[in-house]
């Protein structure tokens, strides 16, 4: 086993990207995702990575340069927060359109406003519907590890579509913990260089991005659909791959302590870490026949996973980290309903939000969110979302 | 062009709908929408070719009399060749239904 190194989740996550060989990196700083690219730059202009750092005006220039290198055949990256997210909302819709295998970081990190630096993931709830592949890391050692499959996954030919890989602001971007890198020559053995099956090339002219009148546009969108969807066997191939290369398995959601529960909990992202402390603390201090969900694949969503591992559950509690203003749920916890309801014997769902905006979400809080979501299974509590941890 | 686009189910483009064989645009019969269509009174053609420089879609072909014809499957009727003619000679006529 190769030595762990201890490094900024940041920084580590740059020494992926350089690992990976990137071609063209074009971003804009912004809190907390700032470290990430100012570490490239530095690789860049000190000459470790042969690569075009492009420091541009805005977000919506960074992905726009994006769109440009990745059609040229450069493997692009990228990686932003929050509202810088929200300035890149007119291309994050176009790269997957043009099927351009996009790599992005995303510093997870509150919308404004009020205004926020700290975590939750309001800022990926508000690209969910543009096509991208979400994938959600929990530690450092995840996101150094699913940096590097993400271009694998995205230049795939059977994939083709851009990822944004998610990281939770400060909690992971500013945090030092131990990694464990692969070498130069374990990369390469497993990332080949990028093969674009179509580029911007005089030897080969394509038009990219044409006008979709409406006798091919929604051709168009039903194509773009159905290669979302079927990357995700693309996923767990490479994510198998992975494991079986260098000893750390990843799969589209993971089970922590499941065996004999009746009451799961089901996180993205770093509060996942704490809720497993409180799954302990409640499985061997209490008797209590708790388990967890982690959801690592937020899009495209694993529904068939998850009806699996469900099975024989009697109490789901989800926790989201993000609002969906008046809607019907909150939006994992809407997915998972949606995604159960066609199905027999489901949980019930107890759907509820905390941590918003950076606040801690306590192995307290998830202890109290399973005895509240038991006692809404036993009273068959019709509800939409409710809010725990806040002032009421 | 093997298969009209209105013809072809999603399976049948391109990865992203990308246009594979260039200048197949010339192709599709765009000019059907047009409200103005140029006609030339050619006896005041000078034969200088501006009006074929100036087409924005290249919608203006040379006779072999050296004057110029109009390709109404592609004009769209934006007028700018009677705008750029020297003699006047074109000129923009309702489109009738």
């Amino acid at each position: 086993m190769a030595k762990k190194i201890g490094i900024e989740v940041s920084l580590a996550i740059s020494e992926a990207v350089k690992l990976a060989d990137v071609d063209a990196i074009a971003a804009y700083p912004i809190t907390p995702q700032t470290h990430i690219v100012e570490h490239l730059s530095e690789l860049v202009a000190d000459g470790e990575l042969n690569a075009e750092f492009i420091p541009v005006e805005s977000e919506h220039s960074a992905m726009s340069v994006c769109a440009g290198t990745s059609a040229a055949g450069a493997r692009t990256y990228t990686a932003t927060s929050s509202q810088g997210l929200a300035l890149m909302n007119e291309i994050l819709f176009i790269i997957p359109a043009l099927r351009l295998p996009v790599v992005m970081t995303l510093a997870n990190r509150s919308m404004s406003g009020p205004i926020s630096i700290w975590n939750d993931h309001s800022d990926l709830m508000s690209v969910r519907d543009t096509g991208w592949i979400s994938i959600f890391a929990e530690n450092g050692q995840e996101a150094f590890d699913l940096t590097l499959q993400s271009f694998k996954i995205a230049e795939d030919h059977r994939v083709m579509l851009p990822i944004n890989v998610n990281i939770d602001g400060f909690t992971l971007s500013h945090v030092i913990e131990p990694h464990e890198f692969l070498s130069q020559e374990e990369v390469d053995s497993f990332l080949p260089p990028y093969d674009p099956p179509l580029q911007l090339n005089p030897d080969k002219p394509v038009s990219m991005g044409m006008v979709g009148i409406p006798e091919i546009y929604f051709e168009a969108k039903k194509a773009q659909d159905v290669a979302l969807v079927e990357s995700k066997a693309v996923i767990k191939e490479i994510f198998q791959e992975f494991g079986e290369k260098f000893g750390r398995t990843y799969n589209v959601i993971e089970s922590y302590r499941t065996e004999d529960a009746e009451t799961l909990l089901l996180t993205m992202g770093s509060i996942s870490e704490t809720a497993m402390e409180a799954i302990d603390m409640m499985k061997d201090e209490q008797g209590k026949k708790v388990g967890l969900l982690r959801l690592r694949l937020w899009r495209p969503f694993p529904t068939d996973e998850l009806r699996e591992l469900v099975k024989g559950i009697k109490t789901l509690a989800v926790i989201d980290r993000a609002v969906s203003f008046g809607g019907t749920g909150a939006p994992v916890g809407g997915e998972i309903r949606s995604a159960l309801y066609s199905t027999e014997d489901r949980p019930y769902v107890a759907s509820f939000i905390a941590g918003l905006g950076g606040r801690d979400v306590t192995i307290k809080d998830f202890m109290d969110m399973v005895t509240l979501a038991e006692k809404m299974e036993t009273e068959q509590e019709v509800h939409e979302y409710k809010m725990i941890g806040v002032r009421e | 062009m093997a298969k009209n686009f209105s013809e072809m189910t999603w399976k049948e483009f391109d990865l992203a709908f990308m246009v594979t064989n260039p200048g197949c645009s010339a192709e599709y019969r765009t000019g059907d929408w047009r409200s103005q269509r140029p006609v030339a009174d050619k006896s005041k053609c000078i034969k200088c070719g501006v009006c074929y420089l100036s087409c924005p879609d290249d919608a203006i072909r040379l006779a072999a009399d050296g004057t110029y014809d109009f390709d109404y499957e592609h004009c769209k009727g934006c007028g700018i060749c009677a705008t750029e003619c020297w003699t006047g000679c074109i000129s923009m006529v309702e489109e009738e239904k």
